[in-house]
């Protein structure tokens, strides 16, 4: 299976005034042509940051060390600008963690999703518009018409998310990005969102890279799985297999961490503290190698 | 799948009554006083009964014509040349409106353009135009404006030119800032996302945002360019010296302020009113214009 994506030992640091905080240490990751890889981990593992290294959002005094992304073949990190922003939006697409704040405020629904189809797509005016209404019946929000024509707060929130997810695949990408989805929503419509997305990327084709730090929604919908913390990669496999036998200590603290319908609430226990001491002291060690390894 | 629909009724029977309702008394009495203001300036030959230029020495000074001892041909009286004030203030307005309108517009785009490259741009950038700000401001505004028009010499463009290299500030520190947080807001990623590229963002993306912001400070900039035109010809250095002017009229009746107080008191009139109008009206727009209703 040919990699549409494929992260290769990268290194990502914040620069805080004068000294440096790693938050990817050598994470390495791979998704295949419609594969759907979860990306999991506790706040602070960096996965949300893997996410925004591939699509060129890290904040501004965040810098690559070293390491490369690759999409379809070609490095996204030494790629020119315009080239890269060409990707964007067509062949890579985000769909954005909050629903309320990731639609701009101002502007109609369906100018958002035309202007969006246009800058991509060589399609008139009429036919976007054709084409933005077929994107709203896709993910099930009935008089789409009507909808088009008004502005995000006159919709619901869990509408607001469809319509992302719709523009997500608009441009049928070959590569997805959530960055947790349904963190902001209830648990309802958490299970509707994914039904959704899963349906979308049958159709369309895409891999998705689904992050999240929920195992339910990973088990639920990722074939296969990455297990992050501290910025390195802990574990990565079948996702059948990773919560089945899970190899390393930190993903059967975190299987034993999760709460689950089937297990008296009394059976939950946290991560144990020294293990998640032991993981930062061997990221610790790491930094202090690579600090004297660099002149 | 879940259909989503609609779930209350959007009323929006049209954006224009909805955005007429959301200004209220404001925008209506700002409107009618803008409107009638720009109105006497366009139809000055018109509605004007004398030449502003005509003198009658032979009735100079006469009061308004309700007060005894007036004269029904000269409704508001006549000045110490014997010229109609009404015709001088009707022709006056031609003068306020014209540098209201232009230098304004002038210093808005100057200073839009200004402040949307320094909030965007940021670092160096940034300095740059937040200190030339800085030092600009920490000029007196009028008295710059004197000096240029005193170096340019008089006339309609040296007025607005003393106006726009003033005022650019007033729009170039507010767009920075409010740029700033626009950047900041998930929709500005979102955009980046879809690939856009920074002129895209700002022009499609942000600038929608700014409007309401932009159109209550170019009305009140409008209020304040009618100020300083009445300044400067006060002093005797605005248009050229056989034009009426609201401020050349102050500086007349000034001088027989006890004999004829309403040549003094008219124009002031006339000044106030426009400024209140220009004030409400921008006001009025802001409401009406921001379909969220940040209020």
């Amino acid at each position: 299976m040919t990699a549409v994506l494929a992260v290769r030992d990268l290194h990502v640091a914040i620069y805080d005034r004068s000294h440096a905080i790693n938050v990817l240490r050598g994470a390495s990751l791979e998704v295949g042509t419609g594969e759907v890889r979860g990306l999991v981990g506790e706040s602070g593992a960096g996965k949300s940051m893997l996410g925004r290294a591939v699509l060129g959002l890290l904040p501004a005094n965040a810098v690559i060390g070293s390491g490369t992304v690759q999409f379809e073949g070609r490095d996204l990190i030494a790629m020119p600008e315009p080239e890269r922003r060409n990707l964007l939006g067509r062949r890579i697409a985000l769909i954005p963690q909050d629903p309320m704040t990731s639609l701009n405020p101002v502007k109609r629904v369906g100018s958002q999703i035309v202007a969006l189809l246009r800058h991509h797509l060589a399609l008139s005016k009429g036919d976007a518009l054709e084409r933005a209404t077929e994107l709203l019946v896709e993910v099930a929000i009935r008089e789409p018409r009507r909808v088009l024509e008004l502005y995000p707060h006159e919709i619901s929130g869990g509408m607001r998310q469809r319509v992302l997810i719709a523009m997500a695949f608009a441009c049928d990408p070959s590569l997805v990005i959530a960055d947790e989805p349904t963190t902001a929503l209830d648990v309802t419509v958490q299970r509707q969102v994914l039904q959704l997305v899963e349906r979308l990327r049958q159709r369309h084709g895409a891999a998705i890279l689904f992050v999240t730090h929920n195992l339910g929604v990973v088990a639920k919908i990722c074939r296969t799985m990455t297990v992050l913390h501290a910025g390195r990669v802990l574990e990565e496999g079948e996702t059948a297999d990773v919560l089945t036998r899970p190899r390393h200590p930190y993903t059967r603290a975190l299987l034993a961490a999760t709460p689950r319908a089937d297990r008296p609430a009394e059976a939950l226990c946290p991560v144990p503290p020294a293990l998640i001491e032991s993981l930062w002291s061997e990221a610790r060690r790491l930094d202090r190698q690579s600090a004297m390894a660099a002149p | 799948m879940v259909e989503l629909t609609l779930d209350h009724p959007v009323e929006r029977p049209s954006r224009w009554i909805a955005g007429l309702k959301r200004g209220g008394a404001r925008l209506w009495v700002g409107a009618v006083l803008v409107a009638v203001l720009v109105l006497v300036a366009l139809l000055a030959p018109l509605i004007a009964p004398h030449d502003p230029l005509e003198q009658d020495l032979m009735s100079a000074q006469l009061p308004p014509a309700w007060v005894s001892g007036g004269d029904s041909a000269y409704l508001l009286g006549t000045d110490s040349l014997g010229r109609c004030v009404l015709s001088r203030l009707i022709y006056s307005a031609r003068t306020a409106v014209a540098v209201a309108l232009i230098a304004a517009s002038l210093a808005a785009v100057i200073g839009i353009t200004l402040g949307l490259v320094a909030g965007s741009f940021g670092g160096w950038v940034d300095q740059v135009t937040s200190r030339l700000i800085d030092v600009w401001m920490a000029f007196p505004p009028v008295l710059l404006s004197i000096v240029l028009a005193a170096v340019i010499g008089a006339g309609l463009t040296s007025v607005i030119a003393a106006i726009v290299v003033v005022d650019w500030t007033r729009f170039a520190r507010v767009v920075r800032a409010e740029t700033m947080v626009q950047l900041q807001r998930d929709y500005a990623s979102a955009a980046r996302v879809i690939g856009l590229s920074r002129g895209g963002i700002l022009r499609l993306e942000i600038l929608p945002n700014l409007v309401p912001l932009v159109v209550t400070l170019l009305a009140v900039e409008m209020g304040i360019a009618i100020l300083v035109e009445v300044i400067l010809s006060f002093v005797g250095i605005s248009v050229a010296g056989d034009t009426p002017t609201w401020g050349g009229m102050i500086a007349e009746g000034r001088q027989i302020a006890y004999q004829a107080p309403w040549i003094m008191a008219l124009p002031i009139g006339c000044i106030i009113s426009s400024v209140i109008g220009f004030n409400l009206f921008g006001d009025g727009l802001r409401l009406a214009l921001d379909p969220v209703q940040r209020r």
